[in-house]
C-alpha cells in the first residue's frame, strides 16, 4: 500500500503540472508497476486543474487500463476534484476505447 | 510597430484596437494613447507590454501620457515593463484601493504557481472560493499554454484588475511565441490561424499528438475548459493569433446554458483578417456576481467532453459496404 500526499507537494490549488508529473514517475508507476494499492489522498487540496489530474493519472490508465483503476483510490476528494477525476478517467477509457468499470472515487 | 491606445478598448470594443495595431518594421514601436483619457482592458496592456519586450528599450517611442492615463500606465507596470522613466512630475501615489495585478512575466512553471498563489489575495477574492478558483484555474491554463507551447523567448505576459462598476475582473495573457497554427500544426494540417484556433478550442484536440486521450502531459483541454467557464457564465473570451481573431460573445443572462465542443456552434464573432500577431493572445471577464459554481460548471463539461469523445470514435468506425 502506498499513500501519496497531493497536499504536500502541490499545495491547496495542486496545478503544477511539473510537480504531477513528478509524482506520476518517482511514486505513483512505481507502485503500479508492483500491483500495490495506492491513495492518493487530496486532504487539504481545495481545487486543481483538469491539467493537473491528467498529467496525475491520465498515462496510469493508458498504460495499465483497469489495473490503475483497481489499484488507485483517491482520498478525501470534494466535488470538483471528484468531478475532474471522473471527467479524466472517463475520457481517458472512451479514448482508447476500453471498457472498462468507471473509475471509483472514495470519500 | 505601432499600437494606438484608444479611450476605450474592453472585450466588447476591443476590435479597433486590434485593427489599428500595425506590425509592420518589428525593430521598432512606436505607442500613442488617446489625448483625454483612457480605460482598456488588461489584454491591451499585456499585448503593448509583450511588444515592447520583443524591440530595444531605445527603439520604443512612446507619447506623454496625460497624468489621469499615466497614473494608471504606471500603477499597471506598463512604463516599467517598456523600460521607460516616468516624468517625475507626474508620479503619484498608488490607488491603495485598486484592485489590480500588474503586469508580470512568468518565464517557468513555479514562477506561474507562484503568480497564481498570490493574485487571489491581490485581487480580495480570498473570501469568495468560487471566484477565487475561476480565476486561477483560468491563469494556471492559459499561463502553462504559454509554457509549454508557445516557444516565447519573453515569456507570458500576464496582468488583471478589478472593475467596480460591472463588479467583474478582466484578465489578459499574450506571448510572442510561435502562436496557434504552428503549434497545432504539429499534429494537424489546419491551413489557416482561424482553422487552428478552432481546433484548439475543441476538447480532445492538442498540438502535441494526434492520439485519442493526448500526450501524459497534455490532454487538448484547457482552453476548451477556459471558453467553458467564460459561457456558463455569460462572460466575453477572445483569442487572437496570426491574423485569427475569435470571439466568445456574451449570451444574455438567464439564458440556457449549453457548452459545445466546436467553438463555432457558440455565440461567437470571427475575423481572420487582422494584422499579424505572431503569438497568441488571449482575454478574459469573469463577472463576480454571475460566476457558478465550479462543480455545476464541471457537470456541464463533463457531458459535453463525454459526447465529443464518442461522436468522434463513432465518425473513425468502418462502414459497412452494400452492393445492389
Ligand atoms: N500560447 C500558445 N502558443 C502556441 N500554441 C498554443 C498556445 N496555447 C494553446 N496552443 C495550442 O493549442 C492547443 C490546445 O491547447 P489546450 O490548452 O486546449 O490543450 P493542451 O495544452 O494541448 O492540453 P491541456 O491543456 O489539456 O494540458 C495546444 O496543444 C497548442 O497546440
Ligand atoms: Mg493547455
Amino acid at each position: 500500500m502506498r499513500r501519496i500526499n497531493i497536499f504536500e507537494k502541490a499545495g491547496s490549488f495542486a496545478e503544477n503540472k511539473d510537480i504531477a508529473r513528478d509524482i506520476r514517475r518517482a511514486e505513483l508507476f512505481p507502485a503500479l508497476a508492483q500491483n500495490q494499492k495506492i491513495i492518493l489522498n487530496f486532504d487539504g487540496v481545495d481545487a486543481t486543474t483538469q491539467s493537473f489530474i491528467h498529467a496525475l493519472i491520465s498515462d496510469a490508465i493508458r498504460q495499465y487500463g483497469d489495473k490503475a483503476l483497481e489499484n488507485i483510490t483517491y482520498h478525501r476528494c470534494n466535488d470538483t476534484i471528484k468531478q475532474l477525476v471522473r471527467i479524466v478517467v472517463d475520457y481517458m477509457q472512451e479514448g482508447i476505447g476500453e471498457n472498462s468499470p468507471k473509475g471509483g472515487v472514495a470519500s | 510597430m505601432k499600437a494606438y491606445i484608444p479611450n476605450s478598448a474592453f472585450l466588447g470594443n476591443i476590435n479597433h484596437f486590434l485593427r489599428n495595431f500595425d506590425p509592420a518594421s518589428p525593430g521598432k514601436l512606436q505607442i500613442t494613447a488617446n489625448e483625454k483619457w483612457m480605460a482598456v482592458h488588461p489584454v491591451v496592456l499585456a499585448m503593448i507590454a509583450a511588444l515592447g519586450s520583443t524591440v530595444e528599450t531605445r527603439q520604443i517611442e512612446c507619447m506623454r501620457f496625460v497624468s489621469k492615463s499615466k497614473n494608471y500606465i504606471i500603477r499597471m507596470g506598463l512604463l516599467d515593463f517598456l523600460g521607460l522613466d516616468p516624468a517625475e512630475d507626474t508620479v503619484r501615489e498608488h490607488d491603495p484601493a485598486g484592485r489590480f495585478i500588474p503586469l508580470k512575466r512568468i518565464r517557468n512553471s513555479d514562477e506561474a504557481t507562484q503568480f497564481i498563489t498570490d493574485m487571489i489575495p491581490l485581487l480580495h477574492l480570498q473570501d469568495k472560493p468560487a471566484q477565487a478558483q475561476t480565476l486561477s484555474y483560468i491563469a494556471s491554463e492559459l499561463l502553462r499554454n504559454v509554457i509549454e507551447h508557445a516557444q516565447a523567448e519573453h515569456g507570458a505576459i500576464i496582468c488583471a484588475q478589478y472593475y467596480k462598476k460591472s463588479n467583474s475582473i478582466g484578465i489578459g495573457i499574450a506571448d510572442t511565441g510561435i502562436g496557434i497554427k504552428k503549434a497545432i500544426n504539429q499534429s494537424y494540417p489546419a491551413l489557416t490561424d482561424m482553422e487552428a484556433i478552432r481546433l484548439a478550442l475543441q476538447p480532445g484536440i492538442t498540438g502535441t499528438t494526434k492520439r485519442e486521450g493526448g500526450t501524459p502531459e497534455n490532454a487538448g483541454a484547457g482552453l476548451f475548459f477556459t471558453k467553458s467557464i467564460a459561457s456558463v457564465n455569460k462572460d466575453f473570451f477572445i483569442i487572437y493569433s496570426g491574423k485569427g481573431f475569435y470571439k466568445l460573445l456574451r449570451k444574455p443572462t438567464g439564458s440556457r446554458t449549453v457548452l459545445f465542443a466546436d467553438p463555432f456552434q457558440d455565440k461567437h464573432s470571427k475575423d481572420e483578417t487582422y494584422p499579424y500577431w505572431k503569438g497568441t493572445v488571449v482575454g478574459v471577464d469573469i463577472a463576480l456576481d454571475r460566476t457558478r459554481e465550479f462543480s455545476k460548471l464541471l457537470e456541464l463539461i463533463r457531458e459535453t467532453y463525454g459526447k465529443e469523445i464518442r461522436d468522434r470514435r463513432r465518425a473513425r468506425y468502418k462502414k459497412p459496404r452494400f452492393t445492389s
